[in-house]
């Protein structure tokens, strides 16, 4: 008996050993680590990437100067939102500057510039204050996206700064949003708003379109078709390719990147074209709970069903020892 | 025809016609097996009851998975895992089954390795297990095409790469086999009969040879003492338990396999509900993109000490180191020229021999996976791997010498 649990412990040894050098060891060293940050946006990240891309290339001496451009941008932009965020909003006097986004910002509202401009129903909660404030300062640094627009289009969006121009009108807006616009909102809503328009869920039948409808005749389900496509041709030539299709996400990425990517895309891929969301803690939580939804329907029937294997597999063995002990008696 | 009387139990109409009692003598309560065993000798049976489980679940995942690149990932991970109930129970019981058994089947042969139980007269035993273990391998690696993800697809076009022999260039070959230029759709079919006809076909009848070339020779024991087994049966049925060296196969050491086979099912069942992602690897989640090649293309854990033989050499050197690392193992009964019948702790060198390979196949499974980038485990891998080939080289010299027991 003695024997058998020593030779049990070096199999047990050996096998743990094995797991730990191909799993948890094996993935630390594939993947790089990135340090998250709550969900806050105070330009902290931003500022540190840019610096980071200074110094290597002050190493290689390319393109100095504007890797020094952006750095000093970058700093001067975040300085002036954290200011910003200091500042008491009047929402009521918000009510009026929101007037102004409500423009683009409508139900059923078209594509403008690539994309169609989300609903800001749910706005004060789903996203963060200091990346609201930023965003209707600047909304390509608010997304860590500048690099796209540096020598080509404008953002989409970037017209805001002309129509909604005083640090005390944004804080006025911003506190409009989080006093009126910031209910409790279902997952799948923190989904739609936060990354419906450029992802298709295939799995829970979404498109950028929203929900697929269902038809009676094959032709209007073709015509719906036809628009899909037309859409995601209008977000392909915007981002520059597909962004994929999200329905089981939660399986292909490990939650350390998914939380990260999230919070500052560029952090996990550089250069990458997907904006920064801006969702604020509580907005991704409802976002990952509603992609575990979908990507990973089991995870209740596992919790439920689990235990009572294991108990009966506890059970079973006992009652093998007691067999094995019967059969084996007197055999030593 | 033969002359049948009146049966007087559903027994002995059976015996009869299909001589029940004498399959069961045989087979079951006369079927001879040491009583000087440990834990370790159950697993053959854990092994056969992994392999029963993969069958039905596979059976299971068979009538709702479509072999077609359009359809295959979507039938997985859709219909499989959302809309058939249980789906995904099947789903990661095939998955988390298809891990084990590898581990299982390394523990059997470094068990067969350490007591010696491949030596003469046993040749056949480790032979037959050897071919289940290529079977097998070549039953996972077309099972992890069958889901079309992004390991699908690059794993598949990476191994079937290999078979252009290096400066060969046998480009021929390698669209023989995948039946286009790249992965696609026929490359996914034939890898589908492969895997759900052909290969568990072969799987069924080699275990059964295994089973068969153990009959004569007889399971070792611990000490690899030799048995006469006659005379030992003969005490065992006069009813001198305690005095014969012997136990039925069944029901003493089966009662034992159960009981050993209900702590793996404890193991198995945790990790098919709590751990399940350890055998699913994420990017396999993604599907197949001929455009998009991952960041890191490694083989599940059970290959990567193969992997890392072919990776630190330079092409047409690593193909044939690696092509060797695949049969030495066949070469184990006649490369070591010892005599002796014994656990590897009472012989000698061959003592460190069997820990510097376990050790050594561990070493290079761990670098099989890290990316080879950095130079300090590309080096490991290398000595890793030059060791693994010395170690086979020392075997006939280091047995050569080793005293007779």
């Amino acid at each position: 008996m003695n024997k058998e649990l020593k030779i049990f412990g070096v199999v047990a040894f050996f096998t743990l050993f094995l797991y730990w050098g191909v799993e948890p060891y094996a993935h630390s060293q594939m993947h790089k680590h990135v340090e998250g940050h709550n969900f806050v946006y105070d330009g902290t990240a931003d500022i540190e990437e840019a610096e980071a891309k200074l110094a290597t290339a002050k190493e290689s001496g390319v393109k100095v100067e504007k890797a020094e451009a952006t750095a000093k941008a970058k700093k001067e932009f975040w300085a002036s939102v954290n200011k910003i965020s200091k500042l008491k909003g009047n929402a009521t006097a918000g009510e009026a500057g929101f007037a102004m986004c409500a423009g683009c910002h409508m139900d059923g509202a078209m594509n403008m510039g690539g994309v169609i401009p989300p609903s800001l129903e749910h706005a004060g909660s789903l996203y963060e204050k200091n990346y609201l404030i930023a965003l209707i300062k600047n909304p390509a640094m608010a997304s860590n996206v500048d690099h796209k627009y540096a020598d080509t289009s404008m953002h989409p969006m970037g017209s805001i700064s002309s129509m909604i121009t005083t640090d005390q009108d944004i804080a006025n807006v911003v506190a409009y949003l989080q006093a009126k616009k910031s209910g409790e909102l279902t997952t799948k809503e923190a989904f739609t708003d936060a990354c419906g328009r450029c992802h298709a869920m295939r799995y829970a039948k979404t498109s950028q379109l929203g929900d697929t409808p269902k038809f009676k005749y094959k032709k209007d389900e073709l015509k719906h078709q036809v628009k899909v496509l037309e859409e995601q041709d209008l977000v392909k030539a915007y981002m520059g390719k597909l962004p994929p299709d999200l329905s089981i996400i939660i399986r292909a990425r490990g939650e350390h990147f998914l939380e990260t990517f999230v919070e500052n895309p560029q952090s996990q891929l550089a250069g990458t074209s997907m904006p920064r969301t801006g969702l604020s803690q509580e907005g991704y939580e409802k976002v990952k709970e509603y992609l575990t939804e979908v990507g990973d329907p089991s995870k209740p029937h596992r919790e439920a069903v689990g235990p009572w294997v294991i108990l009966f597999f506890i059970i079973f063995t006992g009652l093998a020892f007691l067999w094995k002990k019967e059969k084996w008696h007197g055999h030593h | 025809m033969a002359h049948f009387e009146k049966a007087k139990s559903l027994n002995e109409w059976m015996d009869q016609r299909l001589a029940v009692n004498t399959i069961k003598r045989v087979m079951q309560t006369e079927y001879w097996i040491p009583k000087d065993i440990n834990f370790l000798w159950a697993m053959g049976m854990v092994l056969a009851a992994t392999f029963g489980i993969l069958l039905i679940s596979g059976i299971f995942l068979l009538m709702y998975y479509k072999p077609d690149v359009n359809l295959a990932f979507d039938s997985v991970n859709y219909t499989i895992m959302s809309e058939v109930g249980f789906g995904w129970l099947w789903r990661h019981i095939h998955g988390v089954a298809a891990s084990l058994v590898f581990l299982i089947i390394y523990i059997h042969m470094f068990t067969g390795i350490y007591y010696g139980s491949y030596k003469k007269g046993r040749e056949l035993i480790w032979l037959s297990g050897m071919l289940l273990f290529v079977t097998f391998s070549a039953e996972a690696f077309s099972g992890y095409m069958l889901p079309w993800g992004q390991m699908s697809y690059w794993a598949g076009m990476v191994i079937t790469n290999l078979f252009s022999g290096g400066s060969l260039e046998a480009y021929g070959l390698v669209e023989w086999i995948r039946g286009d230029y790249v992965p696609g759709d026929a490359f996914l079919t034939r890898f589908f009969m492969l895997h759900v006809l052909l290969l568990p076909l072969a799987i069924i009848g080699l275990i059964v040879l295994h089973f068969g070339t153990l009959r004569l020779p007889h399971v070792n024991n611990q000490e690899g003492a030799e048995i006469d087994f006659e005379e030992a049966a003969e005490l065992y049925k006069n009813g001198n338990h305690k005095e014969a060296k012997v136990i039925p196969f069944s029901p003493v050491f089966l009662s034992k396999d159960i009981f050993v086979m209900g702590i793996y099912f404890i193991l198995f069942f945790y990790l098919v509900f709590y751990h399940f992602e350890f055998a699913m690897d994420p990017v396999n989640f993604d599907p197949a993109d001929g455009l998009k090649t991952p960041a890191h293309i490694y083989p599940e854990w059970y290959f990567l000490w193969s992997y890392e033989i072919l990776r630190p050499f330079s092409k047409d050197l690593g193909l044939v180191a690696f092509a060797i690392a695949q049969v030495i193992f066949f070469s184990l009964p006649f490369l070591d020229r010892s005599p002796n019948v014994a656990p590897a702790n009472r012989r000698g060198l061959f003592h460190f021999w069997f820990w510097l390979m376990l050790v050594d196949m561990l070493v290079l499974t761990f670098m099989g996976k890290l990316p080879p980038t950095d130079a300090l485990f590309a080096n490991i891998g290398l000595v890793a791997a030059l060791t693994f080939f010395a170690l086979w080289v020392a075997l006939p010299i280091i047995t050569k010498l080793e005293k007779k027991l």
